[in-house]
């Protein structure tokens, strides 16, 4: 009885000092560990960009040093294409990415749509392939592939590339984009139907218009899949320089005999530059779209 | 028929593209890829339009996953780099879980300047990964890598090399993917952490629960729906987790797992052994639908549907 009184008057302080304000080792304790965990999150990128500047022979100088006959000449350099064709790899990518992404963002939309609002016979299987197919490794499926796309012709073409994206984007984008149409009422369609809109009419005019941001998460994600996909980009794109995209171009910097790290450094930096602006301009969307679609399914 | 048709007949043409992409794309190189697994198909006997050569692969029945699965070195040492996979599956998913759930715990508080810690905490996973694999590799480097220079710094004069022919290399490796791999738990735990109603806090609060106990039993059984998805995603990317592995340390046998060593066999060999490439595949895949069904009746078991 006596412990039980005690704990009730001790519960209406904490409950007080969380409202208003904790203790102020535990705000220290609190702020100590998000600082050091945002320290370890940037420092590697902040070390990047530092490296970016310094000439290759300073780069890999043994004592560290923030500034080191620092200059743009990396860039320049990098851009003007005497280090491999960047600029022509940044086109090749972002091509091959933007390819992908419309062309499963346009493919998944109606399934998605179908999976969220109808019942039919196969949709439980057909959702559940859905995440089977995320289980599939490249590695079952590469030679397959590989002989597919030596038959149609495609190996080596950035086209070719864009199919065998969409194996793993379309599915992904499906799960994602069902998950949107799931947290758009219902009601909706209903009062589409009632004044006279097919279902086709419905998904056209009524839920995609709503979805929109569900859509632009979706092509997001398939865009940086696309961006920063290594594997079948190293082992199906042909030998040419100018056909390489970003992710098989760099490795050229990191080749056993001559590691450029300032050029590839100043290279890695103008690539995440735009995915992380494109990043943080969604990543808004990014979090609701994450625990209403994928996560939840 | 007819009845069925008529009601069902926009649902299945609204379903239809995507099932002939994955028909085409996936299902049928599936069965080809199975297929290739009991042949010796390689660089030099597939078809090739290009050089007008007809395919001259034979078949070799069970010869492929006899050779792979008796563990020999030169088929790829099949069980150790099972083992070798399943620590680092396990491992990087730990990791991933327990950083990200912390952080997420964190940053679901009232804390001052919330939004800028989220922004720059998820910074790991807007850079792509083949540029982060980049940025480790240079700060990995034994010599003048910031790394090891932070640790002779704080002493230790004998640093470890990092990326050489040891199972430092590993460890390594496991510490990108682990950096890499934690945001997406993050965001994914901290709007599971919102969906939890407050009601359920304060109710914990007045009954006098202590904050581990109000942890133990509000806050995990709220998470469980979007963990047991997110921690099944996430052993099987990195189950299946390449570039990290591929870019960092290349062919270093102490980084080796199935996906990577497949790789080396469909591209880096001399010979390019399609068939022993397409037998790693069709192993891998078996191993992840077994966990994923065990796992799925792990959940059943505890009541969640999934």
């Amino acid at each position: 009885m006596t412990v039980e009184a005690a704990s009730v008057r001790v519960v209406q302080p904490v409950r007080a000092l969380k409202r208003s304000q904790r203790s102020p080792l535990a705000s220290v304790g609190l702020h100590g560990a998000l600082v050091v965990a945002s320290l370890i999150a940037v420092f590697p990128v902040f070390w990047v960009l530092v490296t970016s500047f310094k000439p290759d022979a300073k780069a890999v100088e043994t004592t560290p040093k923030l500034v080191n006959d620092s200059s743009l000449d990396n860039y320049g350099r990098i851009l003007a294409g005497e280090k491999g064709d960047f600029l022509a790899w940044f086109g090749n990518s972002v091509l091959i990415a933007l390819m992908t992404t419309v062309l499963a963002v346009f493919l998944s939309a109606t399934t998605g749509y179908a999976a969220s609002r109808f019942r039919f016979p196969g949709k439980r299987s057909l959702m559940l392939s859905f995440l089977v197919v995320q289980m599939f490794p490249f590695a079952v499926l590469i030679v397959p592939l590989y002989n597919i796309l030596l038959a149609l012709g495609l190996q080596g073409t950035s086209l070719g590339l864009v199919l065998v994206y969409c194996t793993t984007a379309v599915p992904f984008c499906t799960y994602m984009l069902k998950g949107y149409f799931d947290t758009i009422p219902t009601d909706i369609d209903e009062a589409g139907r009632v004044d006279g809109l097919s279902p086709f009419g419905v998904f056209w005019r009524l839920v995609l218009p709503l979805a929109r941001p569900g859509l632009a998460v979706t092509s997001f994600y398939a865009f940086l899949t696309a961006w920063g996909e290594v594997a079948f980009a190293s082992a199906f794109l042909s030998a040419a320089d100018e056909s390489k995209t970003l992710a098989v171009g760099l490795q050229v910097f990191v080749q056993q005999n001559r590691t450029e790290w300032g050029h590839l450094a100043a290279a890695s930096i103008l690539v995440a530059i735009p995915a992380i602006v494109v990043f943080y301009l969604v990543q808004k969307f990014l979090v609701t779209g994450l625990s209403s679609g994928a996560v939840k399914g | 028929m007819r009845r069925f048709l008529d009601r069902h007949w926009y649902a299945y043409a609204m379903v239809l593209p995507v099932v002939v992409v994955i028909a085409v794309l996936v299902l049928f190189p599936l069965a080809q890829g199975v297929f290739f697994t009991f042949t010796d198909i390689n660089e030099g006997n597939i078809a090739n339009p290009i050089l007008d050569r007809p395919a001259t692969y034979v078949s070799v029945g069970l010869d492929n996953y006899l050779n792979v699965l008796s563990g020999d070195a030169s088929y790829g040492a099949f069980w150790s780099t099972l083992v070798r996979t399943l620590i680092w599956t396990f491992g990087c998913v730990f990791f991933h879980y327990t950083i990200g759930l912390g952080l997420a715990l964190l940053l679901n508080r009232q804390v001052r300047g919330r939004a800028v810690y989220r922004v720059l905490l998820i910074l790991p996973w807007a850079v792509p990964a083949f540029i982060s694999a980049f940025a480790w590799k240079y700060m990995f480097n034994a010599q003048y890598g910031i790394i090891n220079q932070f640790l002779r710094f704080l002493g230790l004069d004998d640093p470890p090399v990092w990326l050489g022919q040891s199972d430092w290399a590993l460890v390594a490796v496991m510490i990108v993917n682990t950096w890499l791999g934690v945001p997406f738990m993050m965001v994914a735990l901290l709007g599971g952490l919102q969906s939890i109603p407050g009601d359920l806090y304060e109710a914990a609060e007045v009954d006098g629960a202590t904050p581990w106990q109000r942890f133990r039993n509000v806050t995990l059984p709220g998470l469980r729906s979007v963990s047991s998805t997110v921690v099944l995603l996430g052993i099987i990317w990195t189950f299946n987790m390449f570039a990290i592995i591929y870019l960092i340390t290349g062919p270093n046998p102490n980084t080796r797992i199935l996906v990577t060593y497949a790789f080396e066999r469909f591209f880096s060999g001399a010979s390019r052994d399609f068939a022993v490439a397409s037998t790693y595949g069709v192993l891998i895949l078996s191993v992840l639908l077994v966990f994923a069904g065990v796992y799925r009746r792990a959940l059943r078991k505890q009541g969640e549907v999934w």
